[in-house]
């Protein structure tokens, strides 16, 4: 099955990726093809079987509602593109 | 000094005082200054770092010397790289990516204040595919890694800076990440040993997520005893990652005996199909022979779900990639586009000039793969199937105690070769995948050469069976001489 150019527009639009027109045909073939390859999948029989989201037996880890230390403003905003009083900035949200 | 020691003879060294750390890290630097011009494992050298811990840990001894006591750790002055996927306190950590160009970590990852914490000096950071997403280095953002046994070749991946790096005599060993073969496959390419434990095994804090039911750190060293050192270093629990277990740390030095008598060594046939190629085959087989030789029960076994593991992985990978990759967003962190209208119109603009090629396909192929119509068909039978491969591992595991077949199904390939064909670079990791969707543990250590390359022989464990895979490679390891063949670096490119 080959993903539409619509299709692929879609999952770049869900995705937040800017793609220029080459990089849409190029990931439209190369992603058709790797679905291709994972319809092999589709032939197994999975009827009753758990899915597996993690390697090991995960449960819910918390502690004690208690503050703690934690990082200094500044050195989180150190590696922010845009800062202003104290806070990251960012272009209008709304327009 | 001549060639690098290994982590326990320059520790050895350390501890009688017949080397200083300082000599030592000076002369690793002064190899990464002759060498890294061609190989390139580095992004980033921090030599001003690295003396100051190699003065730190002489002082140390020093003061050991005169007082008595406990010996320093084992670690203590010694010269390590470490993967720039693990975030370095001051020290840019970049995941090979423009996106995170300027980023520059407010803490350490838990496995570097670990080596930290023995006194291991730290010699820079180490290249990788984008993101960890690769088989070959070439997907870094910045330059590829070349193999050092032949410069025209690729080192493998993700972990090829660190592999290389080791091989090449600029590091004594190396931290790397394998989220799918990305510890393995690298140390089988450039002829060292790279161990990825058990899910779980190690913290993943600081740790820059790409699948996160998959991630784990191992080491890359020269041998199995060295692999061991590190590891012992690594693991353990940590409140700061809630898929850290509670599991007791063994000795894993304590199990490397040599002996590996009446040990049940299974072979699963899956592994030995068309497209191996015929020198690798030969190296493995030969190495089996060794085993069996060395007093190990040698059997054949059947892991079914095995040609499943690679559409599994290139569907639950890119999955859980696609959502941790959401948080570059132009606004915390990183490259940020500057030319955008609007907060929408900056992040798509963000993301599509900062991500390279494998990264924004498999952030697309992970979307796909979760958003509304294909999440059953796709994201959600893949987990299903996950399943079934590991049920053959738990299978296979009542009646074995490791399992051995080759790590990589190909010696390292030429640069460029398979760049542009996404599912040929993909079908590198056939033999390293189904044990990391499994979550269980494995270890590829030198086990000879085919047209003057390594090869990796993998040995895989039941989870937490980390001594076992360390004995049998370690076993091994003492009966051949693979491990200790060194590339010449003065080769014609």
């Amino acid at each position: 099955m080959k993903l539409s150019l619509e299709q692929v527009e879609h999952i770049a639009e869900l995705a937040k990726l800017e793609l220029t027109s080459e990089e849409k045909e190029r990931y439209r073939e190369q992603l058709s093809a790797i679905l291709d390859h994972a319809d092999t999948l589709q032939a197994l029989d999975v009827e009753g079987i758990e899915p597996m989201a993690h390697a090991v037996m995960l449960v819910n880890v918390t502690r004690p509602d208690v503050s703690e230390e934690s990082y200094l403003r500044e050195d989180i905003l150190a590696n922010a593109p845009d800062v202003q009083e104290g806070q990251f900035r960012v272009r209008a949200i709304l327009e | 000094m001549d060639a690098a020691p290994t982590i326990y003879e320059a520790s050895e060294m350390l501890r009688q005082g017949a080397l200083t750390s300082s000599e030592l890290t000076e002369s690793l630097l002064a190899q990464a200054d002759r060498a890294d011009s061609r190989v390139k494992a580095y992004l980033r050298l921090t030599p001003d770092l690295a003396l100051a811990q190699a003065e730190q840990a002489d002082a140390r001894f020093a003061d050991w010397r005169s007082k008595g006591g406990d010996a320093p750790p084992r670690l203590m002055g010694i010269p390590l790289a470490v993967k720039d996927v693990l975030c370095t306190r001051g020290v840019p950590t970049t995941c090979g990516s423009r996106i995170l160009e300027n980023f520059v970590p407010p803490y350490d990852a838990a496995a570097v204040e670990n080596l930290a914490a023995q006194g291991a000096v730290m010699l820079g950071k180490t290249n990788l595919d984008e993101f960890a997403m690769g088989s070959s280095t070439e997907n870094s953002a910045y330059f590829a890694t070349h193999n050092p046994w032949d410069l025209g070749r690729v080192p493998g991946g993700s972990s090829g800076g660190s592999a290389a790096a080791v091989a090449a005599g600029m590091a004594l060993g190396a931290l790397g990440t394998d989220t799918g073969g990305s510890v393995r496959q690298p140390a089988s390419l450039c002829g060292v040993v790279g161990l990825k434990p058990t899910y779980g095994r190690v913290s993943r804090w600081g740790l820059i997520a790409f699948a996160s039911s998959l991630d784990q750190i191992g080491p890359l060293a020269k041998d199995v005893r060295d692999c061991a050192i590190l590891l012992q270093a690594l693991a353990g629990h940590d409140s700061r990652d809630s898929t850290s277990v509670q599991v007791p740390v063994p000795d894993y030095s304590a199990g490397l005996t040599g002996d590996i008598r009446g040990l049940r060594i299974g072979v699963p046939v899956e592994y030995f199909i068309e497209g191996i190629q015929p020198g690798v085959e030969r190296a493995v087989r030969d190495a089996l022979s060794t085993l069996e030789d060395l007093g190990a029960q040698v059997e054949e076994i059947s892991l079914p779900h095995t040609k499943y593991a690679l559409p599994v992985y290139y569907l639950i990978a890119p999955a859980e990639a696609s959502a941790n990759l959401a948080r570059y967003d132009g606004v915390k962190y990183g490259f940020s586009a500057p030319d955008a209208q609007n907060v929408w119109d900056m992040i798509r603009k963000t993301r599509g000039q900062g991500f390279g090629a494998e990264v924004k396909r498999r952030i697309m192929l992970g979307t796909y793969a979760l958003s509304a119509g294909y999440y059953g068909a796709y994201y959600l039978r893949a987990q299903k199937v996950r399943a079934l491969i590991k049920r053959d591992f738990d299978r296979v595991f009542e009646t074995v105690d490791v399992l051995a077949c080759p790590t990589s199904p190909t010696v390292a390939f030429r640069l460029g070769e398979r760049i542009e064909d996404p599912l040929q670079m993909y079908l590198s990791d056939i033999f390293t995948l189904a044990c990391s969707l499994a979550g269980i543990c494995g270890i590829s250590v030198p086990c000879g050469f085919s047209d003057g390359l390594p090869v990796g022989l993998q040995i895989m464990g039941n989870v937490f069976d980390e001594p076992a895979i360390l004995r049998v490679a370690h076993a091994y390891e003492q009966a051949t001489d693979c491990h200790l063949q060194r590339p010449n670096l003065n080769q014609e490119v």
